[in-house]
């Protein structure tokens, strides 16, 4: 057992253990999580650490998740730190709870508190039942205070939940086409609702052809003004839809600035005004004699998040009170945004979660429930559906910022780096709302908020210099940093942030530098990283692939490694991609090793991981935004094409057990960044030649095979 | 507006509605079978997917006045938890899934499959669900589950 003084510091900030725990139903155990279900997993999770903490059977738990008016506020379900750090609260909640009902027990029965325990809800002493339990003493032990952080938690070693595989507590519902998803919720009276998206932020109505829209119509509809902010309404969601479809058509905007779609490519980044810091310690004004110089320069288009289906919101505003249904990663801070849009009190709105299509970061998800609590307010007492449209999420969702990365290091005589910089050029990687402003409907009302200034997360994290400072042992690291403020495009956060570009870039020049120093890229990577984790992972990955060195290049079929500790704080991962060139690329297998330090539920980290690489293989190999003069054209799966099922490689995913009674690392986004460095190396290995722009299309394949 | 008769899931329904409206829209909003999902509402993500008269459609694209006397198949149709599907419990018991919103439409791309061709191959499986796009990366998992459900399924029709 140990016992932790300080409280984890999602606890700190929602002490109440009564947010966190309730037995107001004899025989179950509610179990609130400010942390969200977005297709990751992290109810089953979540559960597994409740019952662990709490000596109760998984079955007997109701889960309250994401709801301003039931759960603890934390903040957003991103980052990979629901578990890393949500679940390090609600465990020590857990413990605290168990605690006080164990304590009550000794002082209030003459019971010796060392031999008190919990099985599955009774109270034991010596192991034998003594007739108490967390439900017959719930009116007696008052969870309407605060959490101490005294109680001790259970060691690892007593573990039997936590630890093991568990089947996923949502998908039986999902396979079974239960209405689970936002998408799915009906309300009594609702009303379907479409905005007519301003094309451009800023962007103001001339005329609205009405008499179009009512023709298009093939059934009631309402047309809604306020401000620049238009939506169709209407009982029959067919009808509706028919008409969004044909209404940008028949509206008329000023103020449409144009963009230069050539910003589609993320060279244009270089010439842009910038925000530029350094991290780490200045660069050598002198060559140092004896060494030389190597540098590369890495680029990424804007990317999408592309969920499967398009962001959905529900309102009703009735008496003063606003309740909003939502798939947004944070309940808390759409509230915020929402008080600031529609000058409501805190306590006169909800938000409550539902679940949508996977999430990967900031979607339309949040826009999409602000419609409608827009639309809400407008019309009280009736309840509104918005569901965006496929392209109005592909045109209007924040999409991942283009970047630049060069990746210079100065070698030694062994070739080897005695210093690095990892120079980046890079919009903003997030404009979640709750900042002030960044919401569409926000934008496009009378009186819009400011557009907030462009920021970058402290480092670390960081958001675009995210990853930039490579793990190995080189003397003397430093990131150069460039804050694009303007963007053709609104972007924000999707999974893995700056780490993407990143690690392609960084793991790239460690093969360029191997291939210069004429060594194997794993025998080279392991001469200069001694993080004994790290090694591990890389050791594994290349003992599960059969790793050889010395395969010739140039053949036409290819593989590479690479490796990133995601953050340089959550989970270590390495990855092995196998592939096979001729005009496209053919990714045929990949194998990962991670390790994630204490692992909740292992099936539930490795679908992570797996979905990580399928994700980031997708993004290699297929996924760019395209511009034209008004902004993003690819807003169909035909222009925007991602990994199909005959595209996907075999996967292995293995975790490596650090050995010790270790924190949870989180999962989500480790992947990412080293699976597109290892098909960028492994596509490297096959051509003989390096591209060093993402995706790695036919196109640019064959572009590349002309100048060889 | 028309009346409309055709079979859901066995039973026999009649829809007033306008003859172009989407088969999805009146599964989901007329019927109240909401696990057939939107995804585009362009043919081209296969959450929509149903059978129509055994075959595999995108019902986002099927306008009602088409649909006069077929005989639907939707993930409701496919099993319930007390009497699964082959296919959903080898999704159960793969763990196939993430999020979850495209495994109605690659459940009914997989059934269809399975109807006409019992013993698959793992390439056969994936060219079947091409036209379904999942974007949680769950494909591995999804794959392995379809070939588990086959061989349930094979097992069964040999006892």
């Amino acid at each position: 057992m140990s016992a932790s003084l300080t409280l984890p510091a999602l606890l700190a900030s929602n002490p109440r253990l009564d947010q966190w725990v309730g037995f107001s139903t004899r025989g179950r155990v509610t179990v609130s999580t400010g942390r969200v279900e977005i297709g990751q997993g992290v109810l089953t999770a979540m559960l597994q650490i409740a019952a662990e903490e709490l000596d109760v059977a998984p079955e007997r738990i109701l889960l309250q998740t994401g709801d301003t008016d039931l759960t603890p506020n934390e903040g957003y379900t991103a980052g990979s730190q629901s578990i890393q750090f949500g679940g390090v609260a609600l465990r020590m909640a857990c413990a605290d709870v168990r605690a006080l009902f164990l304590d009550h027990a000794a002082a209030n029965f003459g019971y010796t508190r060392a031999d008190l325990a919990v099985r599955d809800g009774a109270i034991t002493l010596r192991g034998e039942p003594t007739g108490h339990d967390y439900w017959s003493l719930a009116a007696a032990v008052d969870l309407r205070r605060d959490a101490t952080g005294q109680a001790l938690t259970k060691s690892v070693r007593d573990y039997s939940v936590v630890g093991q595989s568990a089947p996923r507590v949502d998908l039986a519902a999902k396979v079974f086409g239960e209405p689970v998803f936002a998408h799915d919720v009906v309300l009594d009276g609702m009303v379907h609702a479409r905005v007519v998206r301003q094309p451009r932020r800023g962007a103001a109505i001339a005329s609205i052809d009405e008499a179009a829209l009512r023709r298009a119509a093939k059934g009631p509809i309402e047309i809604m003004r306020h401000g620049n902010f238009i939506a169709i309404l209407g009982a029959d969601e067919t009808v509706v839809e028919a008409v969004a479809a044909v209404a940008p058509n028949h509206v008329v905007w000023d103020g449409v600035d144009p963009i230069n779609p050539f910003q589609e490519e993320a060279r244009w980044l270089l010439q842009q005004p910038s925000i530029d810091r350094t991290i780490g310690p200045p660069p050598p004004s002198e060559p140092t004699p004896g060494t030389t110089r190597h540098e590369a320069t890495y680029t990424r288009m804007h990317v999408a998040h592309a969920s499967v289906a398009p962001s959905c919101g529900l309102a009703l505003y009735r008496d003063g009170r606003l309740t909003v249904w939502t798939h947004s990663q944070g309940v808390y801070p759409l509230r915020d945004a929402l008080v600031r849009t529609l000058k409501l009190d805190p306590a006169a709105i909800s938000v409550k979660h539902v679940q949508g299509p996977g999430c990967y970061g900031h979607n339309g998800a949040d826009d999409a429930a602000a419609d409608a609590a827009v639309i809400a307010f407008l019309t009280p007492g009736k309840p509104v559906k918005v569901r965006w449209r496929r392209d109005e999420e592909f045109g209007f969702e924040p999409v991942s910022p283009a970047m630049v990365t060069t990746a210079r290091a100065t070698l030694d005589a062994s070739g080897r780096p005695v210093d690095w910089t990892t120079e980046i050029w890079s919009g903003r990687h997030s404009s979640r709302p709750g900042g002030g402003g960044n919401l569409l409907a926000a934008e496009a009302l009378p009186d819009p908020p400011p557009h907030p200034p462009a920021v970058e997360g402290g480092y670390p994290p960081g958001a675009g210099t995210r990853n930039g400072e490579p793990l190995y042992d080189f003397p003397a690291k430093r990131i150069v940093h460039h804050l694009i403020a303007e963007t053709p495009v609104r972007t924000s956060s999707l999974r893995g942030l700056g780490a993407t570009l990143n690690v392609f870039a960084i793991e790239g020049l460690i093969d360029e530098l191997a291939e210069r120093a004429g060594e194997d890229p794993l025998a080279y990577r392991l001469s200069i990283l001694s993080d004994v984790r790290a090694r591990a992972v890389v050791e594994h990955v290349a003992r599960i692939s059969g790793w050889q060195a010395g395969l010739p290049s140039g053949t036409g079929r290819g593989r590479g490694i690479a490796f990133a500790r995601y953050k340089n704080m959550a989970a270590y991962a390495a990855v092995v991609a196998e592939i096979e060139v001729e005009e496209s690329v053919r990714l045929n297998r990949v194998w990962c090793a991670a390790d994630a330090g204490l692992v909740v539920n292992p099936d539930g980290a490795i679908n992570q991981l797996e979905g990580g690489i399928i994700h980031a293989a997708s993004w290699a190999l297929k996924e760019g935004v395209r511009l034209d003069g008004t902004g993003i054209s690819s807003r169909d799966w035909e222009n925007y094409p991602v990994l199909r099922f005959s595209e996907v490689p075999e996967v292995t995913v293995e975790l490596v057990d650090p050995g010790a009674d270790r924190p949870c690392l989180g999962v989500g986004e480790a992947s990412g960044g080293p699976t597109v460095a290892a098909i960028g190396n492994a596509v490297a290995h096959a051509l003989g030649a390096r591209l060093r722009d993402l995706p790695l299309t036919r196109e640019r394949i064959m572009a590349a095979l002309l100048r060889a | 507006m028309q009346s409309t008769s055709l079979t859901v899931n066995g039973n026999a329904v009649s829809v007033t509605a306008h003859g172009d409206t989407p088969l999805l829209d009146v599964l989901r909003n007329h019927l109240g079978l909401v696990g057939t999902k939107f995804g585009c509402g362009q043919e081209q993500c296969g959450c929509c997917m149903v059978l129509v008269d055994g075959r595999p459609e995108k019902s986002c694209g099927k306008p009602l006045s088409t649909m006069a006397g077929k005989a639907i198949v939707t993930i409701e149709g496919l099993g319930t938890p007390d009497r699964p599907h082959a296919l959903q419990q080898a999704f159960l018991d793969e763990q196939a899934g993430q999020c979850g919103y495209c495994l109605a439409g690659i459940l009914i791309s997989a059934k269809a499959l399975l109807d006409r061709n019992p013993s698959p191959s793992r390439a056969e499986i994936a060219a079947a669900l091409d036209d379904n796009i999942c974007r949680c990366g769950s494909h591995v998992r999804i794959l392995r589950a379809v070939e588990r459900a086959a061989r349930l399924m094979r097992k069964g029709a040999a006892q």
